[in-house]
């Protein structure tokens, strides 16, 4: 089972190091980063595979929710089914 | 990887354009639960009702943090209680109402629809004892919404049931009239009413349906605008195919929710109902969608064109989304619970004869509309008719859901609040069809050819 953690905001040192230390914690691989820039924004997509996640799936949205606000990010956590059925036929 | 551009799409729908899904509605059959004994019945409909959906609320808020989709309602609609009433002649049926409403509270839902009876070609004594409590039921309730079927394509219109709905509409918002009248906004007058509609007010679980299922209406009008917005200056075409576009992914993720839902809950899956449902919010509007399309106002001339290529649009891009569509899908014209149509009518480019129009080509029909609060039940009951007719000939559902404003007269404001919204009072056409109304009967199914 695979989610993609979407951060926007600002771009700071240490954004990629916070994200992917919660992941370590909870067990969660992550399986490919890109970066892009969205009106002027800073935007990084991590797919991650969250099939052996330690702590239920909300709780890590949580988790990575707080720490993004905590440094003004905007932090999405989702399923990965949800852009495969919106955006393939 | 999925790609970025469909990512970041996504999250912007839901951030910034009030991409949702509207409500998870869970349809509830009380036919076991009919018992001479009123009391009796009552307790196996709060069973019923706190059995199967005990968990809805909380399964609808997992998935909604799992996916990241808000998921704004979680409801419940039940057999029309005339059916449960009939067992019972000596009991009130008031009782149903608050047995409805209770178990609404305990299980945490915020609306149940079903105080209902189905009176297209006459009435039983259930649908009568029904009927004559709606005032009472719907001003002693919070939760509850009630709807009345007077018509259907096949069977012809009640033209006594017309008549007796137009007081009914009229007494409820006079029994309610120290809560702005809030009663007729969850009273809805039907004309070839669906089994299977989510939303309210006008939800009930038709007896073709299974025992328990899982219905999920999709919403979703400023997505539908920001599309349009961007596409530009562009022909009907194009206009047609972005709105197909959109509604498509729209639908999708109704299609996802409602089979998660119907997964978790062991419980099938009904129907994606993939209306365009606006709210009182800036950009959630269905006629911004209609002015974005290139009119100065909603309500200009032109709007019923408009929203027919909306309407189609929709339907034609969500059922290709979905394995089985059905509810009252395509676009809702509420007054009050629509900005744009709010603003429309207040700087009176929207009339009701416009809005009447209109709901020959939208999904459902005279919708949220606060008229003077010194209508005549007679004035109710000929808009009823009009509406029903409109239904009836062109093979389609159409409601109406007015809210009489009592004390207030056109111009003046009433606000519900909340998703309800709130609007000016529209005046209506003053020159009586008492004579018309009062002729009762049954009005004749139309003619199925020579269609022209």
């Amino acid at each position: 089972m695979r989610a993609v953690i979407t951060v926007i905001g600002k771009d700071m040192v240490g954004i990629l190091a916070r994200m992917s230390a919660i992941c370590a914690e909870n067990h969660v691989n992550v399986m490919e980063v890109t970066q892009s820039v969205m009106q002027d924004l800073f935007a990084m997509i991590m797919l991650v595979d969250i099939t052996k996640c330690t702590v239920p799936f909300s709780q890590l949205a949580d988790e990575l929710t707080d720490a993004g606000s905590k440094m003004n990010l905007t932090v999405h956590v989702m399923h990965e089914d949800i852009f495969n059925s919106m955006h393939r036929i | 990887m999925i790609d970025t551009h469909d990512i970041l799409e996504t999250i912007n729908m839901i951030d910034n354009e009030n991409l949702d899904v509207r409500t998870i509605t869970m349809g509830i059959s009380l036919l076991d639960c009919i018992d001479s004994d009123i009391g009796r019945a009552c307790d196996k409909i709060y069973d019923k009702i706190c059995r199967c959906a005990g968990n809805l609320v909380k399964t609808g808020e997992d998935i909604s943090k799992e996916y990241g989709i808000p998921i704004i309602h979680k409801r419940v609609s039940v057999t029309p209680i005339s059916m449960v009433a009939a067992a019972c002649p000596k009991g009130d049926p008031v009782r149903f109402a608050l047995t409805l409403d209770r178990a609404a509270k305990t299980i945490g839902v915020n609306f149940v629809g079903g105080y209902s009876a189905l009176v297209h070609k006459g009435f039983s004594p259930g649908d009568r004892a029904v009927i004559d409590s709606i005032p009472r039921a719907l001003s002693q309730t919070e939760y509850v919404c009630s709807s009345v079927n007077v018509g259907t394509t096949k069977a012809g219109i009640n033209m006594d049931a017309v008549e007796k709905m137009g007081q009914i509409v009229l007494e409820t918002a006079q029994a309610t009239a120290d809560n702005n009248c809030v009663g007729a906004a969850k009273l809805v007058v039907f004309c070839n009413a669906p089994e299977d509609n989510p939303f309210m007010a006008g939800a009930f679980h038709g007896t073709g349906e299974p025992d328990c299922e899982i219905n999920v209406g999709v919403s979703g009008p400023g997505v539908v605008r920001a599309a349009l917005a961007k596409a530009g200056d562009c022909d009907m075409a194009e206009v047609a195919n972005v709105i197909k576009k959109t509604a498509f992914k729209v639908t999708r993720m109704g299609q996802l929710v409602a089979q998660e839902a119907s997964r978790r809950l062991g419980v099938p899956f009904g129907i994606v109902d993939l209306s365009l449902a606006p709210t009182p919010a800036v950009g959630d509007s269905v006629a911004r969608i209609l002015e974005e399309m290139g009119l100065e106002s909603c309500g200009a001339h032109g709007t019923t064109a408009a929203l027919a290529l909306l309407n189609d649009a929709v339907k034609k891009g969500g059922v290709m989304a979905s394995s089985h569509v059905g509810g009252l899908s395509g676009a809702f014209i509420p007054v009050t619970e629509d900005e744009g149509m709010i603003a429309a009518a207040r700087r009176g480019s929207l009339s009701i004869t416009k809005l009447e129009a209109m709901t020959s080509v939208c999904s459902v029909g005279l919708d949220m509309i606060i008229v003077p609060g010194d209508i005549s039940p007679e004035i109710i009951s000929a808009i009823i008719a009009d509406e029903a007719a409109i239904g009836l000939v062109n093979s389609k559902t159409t409601a109406v859901r007015l809210i009489p404003a009592i004390g207030k007269k056109a111009g003046d404001e009433l606000n519900f609040g909340g998703l309800l919204g709130g609007g000016p009072v529209m005046e209506v056409n003053r020159f009586s069809p008492s004579k018309f109304i009062r002729r009762g009967g049954r009005f004749p199914a139309p003619i199925q050819s020579l269609r022209n």
